[in-house]
């Protein structure tokens, strides 16, 4: 505030030029820093040409566009002397904008497909896919010595098939058909073994790619193509399932059912509503929420998991402020003996790495092995009921959040002026009365936005449900949400733990979490002053 | 209140043993009884977990709260037995490399949000609050393809890659962190740097020279609280490193007791305490600063 009173102070008298945007600042640093600075620059620079030169190799005129406008935008920003506060927060906001809003902006547009395990790429893509898929030997068809190899890298390269047939010619088969090749080396066994441009993958560097094998196939003419069968062979055969264009249907040969594309669902479906495996990523509108909100079975997982974690979050960030202020008024007293080691045993929680000891919580409460039916001389399944399974998701978080509220709280009661209590106790009121009225109301003050935030992370806490009960327990007749699941670990569950990764949901679950949280956060921060008093 | 007479002669007061005592538990006495049983509380897993790391049989079931005996044998195991060092090394790296270049990225905004007037400052500043209620690991699922892609053209930042999960943990390096360092930066003296400039620093003589000694705290802090995060993050490393030596310390300990939960206990209770110990010295090394530091950005809020 006052800096800018200053300033308008000062170009009120006579503003030879238009003040700098970052105010008064010296015009150059000293020549160690223009050298630093030149140097960073140059770093750069060769980072920008390294980003290009794979991009430049496939083609991707977008992404060189994207990489030299960032180029383009740095070297802007720490040439120019208009740009001050830009400098300073360029590179931080580069991060930010790459790793988090880009992120969030592709899950939101994530969450209106239904971009899933049977739904990747285009239309295209899972044509091939089916036909390539469904290609059996014939009678008497060739067959070849297989090599798998690949024009990029070993991990996520394009496959390629080298082939050699009985007369001992070698050939390349990709995604869009077979060419010969000169110069192969053709081992003993008839395979090659060698080939310019192609780099051979190993026995695991293969079977680590076997589903996308199983999924590959060099077309060799209408509806006929090259599978392989096991590691070093393949034959030639033709697709019993073919598409036709004309009436966008996929006819298998072999049974004689026809399957219609449904291009607002993105899968061919026969007459009976049986699908092909194989479908396309299109756009479902808001198909994905309203799945959540209204279908039966996942709507009541849907808000019975949305209870409990506001549940949960409250209790937790209750639990937490109780004990943690408690802590910090019970040792709120200049005389105690042995303060101090008081004070570090009790933040012991808060030192410990909470991923370990999520972990060790999890094996106390053990049946068979714990420590507390052991000690207790129990046999109680404590993360198999869900009341105590919940219960033991609480009690851990305690202990793991108590020691910050009390080092917050710790804080803010040296803050508060001793003789404020004194004197309310001077005009009457009991110990008590002077902590309801007079600490507590100051306390609060300072304890408020941390609060929130508490609550905020542990909305989200991933961690202290997934190392404990991962979720469960899990009731038989509804396996995809248990009674401890958070939005956050059902999500993950949704994405990257079921047998089939459901993308789609699993954004629009993300999306959902962020506007609840955005109105709680926004309910409650604006009856602080955080928010007005942005200066 | 009662006003003494003056002529009234008080017998001299003399506390007995008994009264002083009484007198004690009421003042110290019950703070005593109440602090013996939080510190029973807070140190019970404390203590389990070492006398489990010190447990020559090394299983859940026979290990005590109290230690029965002192082998390194379950620390051996873990050596030999699992790529111990490679995981410890992996998630040193990502914790410290994520708190030293956010606290950079981070000082670096804070003082322009505190120091400088320009437009789209309020916005930003706001901003910053908002993209906070989307927490990074909502957006998992976005990141997961977004890498797939992107390993594609650039294998070094790719799944498995030390750098690829370290640029997403960077996506975080303004948050409200970057609040609670401008809060603490709006407490320091403004003449302070003016008068710098008036005699020819440049800004980033300011903000190296004068600013950054007297933020010290909530450097300090800001580094320790994102340090304590990363290295005991699990969502975003499980999806994104999945070969055995790409694991942190916290993934290997997981896999560890996930599939043999009884057997592998005593390796588990060595590594746990050995992913505490980081975070335990930078506790001590940082403890002037933690009271200061954690309610500096509180209070201005």
């Amino acid at each position: 505030m006052a800096f800018e009173k200053n300033a308008g102070a000062s170009s009120r008298g006579a503003p030879a030029r238009t003040p700098l945007p970052g105010g008064r600042f010296a015009g150059n640093g000293s020549l160690g820093g223009q050298l630093v600075k030149i140097a960073l620059l140059g770093l750069f620079t060769a980072l920008g040409v390294w980003a290009v030169l794979p991009l430049y190799v496939a083609g991707n005129w977008w992404g060189i566009g994207l990489v030299v406008a960032v180029v383009g935008l740095v070297y802007w920003v720490y040439l120019s002397k208009r740009t001050v506060p830009a400098k300073y927060l360029l590179p931080g906001v580069l991060f930010l904008a790459a790793f988090q809003v880009l992120p969030v902006l592709y899950t939101m547009s994530t969450s209106v497909t239904n971009l899933s395990d049977g739904h990747r790429g285009g239309k295209e893509q899972a044509i091939a896919s089916i036909e390539a898929y469904s290609v059996t030997s014939a009678e008497g068809a060739e067959e070849y010595a297989l090599t798998v190899a690949t024009t990029g890298s070993p991990e996520s390269g394009d496959l390629v098939f080298l082939l050699t047939d009985s007369e001992g010619r070698a050939y390349a088969g990709t995604e869009e058909g077979l060419t010969g090749i000169d110069g192969a080396t053709v081992g003993p066994s008839g395979r090659v073994t060698e080939a310019f441009g192609y780099t051979i993958l190993s026995p695991t560097e293969v079977n680590a790619r076997s589903d996308e094998l199983q999924e590959f196939a060099v077309p060799t003419g209408e509806g006929t193509g090259i599978r392989s069968s096991g590691l070093s062979t393949a034959f030639e055969g033709t697709a019993t399932r073919v598409y036709d264009a004309g009436c966008d249907c996929v006819t298998d040969s072999e049974t004689g059912v026809v399957y219609h594309a449904d291009n607002e669902r993105g899968a061919f479906y026969d007459e009976d509503g049986q699908r092909l495996a194989q479908g396309w990523q299109v756009n479902v509108g808001f198909e994905n929420f309203a799945h959540f909100l209204f279908n039966p079975t996942f709507a009541s997982s849907f808000f019975t998991i949305l209870l409990w974690n506001i549940a949960f979050a409250f209790s937790v960030t209750f639990l937490v402020f109780v004990v943690g202020l408690a802590v910090a008024l019970v040792l709120h007293t200049p005389k105690l003996r042995g303060r101090i080691a008081y004070r570090v045993l009790v933040v012991l929680p808060y030192a410990m790495s909470s991923l370990a000891m999520f972990l060790l919580w999890r094996d106390m409460f053990n049946t068979d092995f714990g420590l507390f039916n052991r000690i207790l001389g129990l046999e109680v399944d404590w993360l198999g009921d869900p009341w105590t399974a919940r219960a033991a998701v609480i009690l851990a978080n305690v202990w793991l959040g108590y020691p910050y509220m009390f080092l917050v709280a710790t804080g803010a009661l040296q803050a508060i002026p001793r003789e404020l209590g004194q004197a309310a106790q001077i005009d009457g009121a009991g110990p008590w009365q002077s902590f309801r009225h007079v600490t507590l109301p100051l306390l609060m003050v300072a304890m408020t936005p941390i609060l929130v935030s508490t609550f905020a992370f542990n909305f989200n806490n991933f961690n202290a449900v997934w190392l404990i009960t991962s979720g469960g327990p899990f009731s038989p007749d509804n396996p995809t949400a248990g009674a401890t699941d958070l939005l956050i670990t059902y999500t993950y569950r949704l994405a990257f733990n079921e047998a089939t990764a459901q993308y789609g949901y699993a954004a629009a679950l993300s999306v959902m979490i962020f506007l609840i949280v955005s109105v709680m956060s926004v309910v409650s921060l604006g009856r602080s002053k955080a928010l007005k008093e942005v200066d | 209140m009662a006003v003494q007479t003056p002529g009234a002669v008080r017998a001299p007061y003399k506390r007995t043993t008994g009264v002083r005592l009484s007198l004690w538990a009421r003042r110290y006495g019950w703070r005593h009884v109440v602090m013996l049983a939080v510190v029973a509380f807070a140190v019970f897993p404390v203590l389990f977990v070492v006398s489990a790391a010190l447990n020559p049989l090394g299983t859940l079931s026979s290990a005590q709260l109290w230690p029965t005996g002192a082998s390194m044998e379950n620390a051996v195991d873990l050596f030999t037995n699992t790529p111990f060092t490679t995981w410890y090394a992996n998630s040193l790296f990502f914790a410290f490399a994520n708190a030293a270049v956010t606290v950079l990225l981070s000082a670096l905004a804070a003082y322009a949000f505190s120091r400088m007037r320009f437009r789209g400052r309020r916005v930003g500043l706001i901003g910053l609050l908002v993209i906070q209620m989307f927490p990074q690991f909502l957006a998992i699922v976005a990141i997961y393809l977004m890498f797939s892609t992107l390993g594609d053209y650039y294998p070094a930042v790719g799944f498995d890659t030390r750098w690829g999960l370290l640029l997403v943990y960077l996506g975080g390096a303004l948050s409200i962190n970057t609040w609670m360092m401008k809060g603490f930066f709006d407490t320091v003296p403004k003449e302070l740097d003016e008068s710098a400039q008036m005699d020819g620093a440049s800004h980033a003589q300011v903000f190296f020279r004068i600013m950054v000694p007297l933020v010290t705290p909530v450097l300090a802090i800001v580094g320790l609280l994102v340090f304590i995060a990363t290295i005991n993050e699990f969502l975003l490393a499980s999806v994104f490193l999945r070969d055995t030596d790409a694991k942190t310390l916290g993934l290997g300990l997981y896999q560890l007791v996930d599939s043999q939960r009884n057997a592998n206990f005593g390796m588990f209770a060595v590594g746990a305490i050995m992913l505490s110990l980081p975070t335990l010295a930078v506790f001590w090394f940082l403890q002037r600063y933690i009271t200061e530091g954690l309610t500096a950005g509180a209070v201005k809020g």
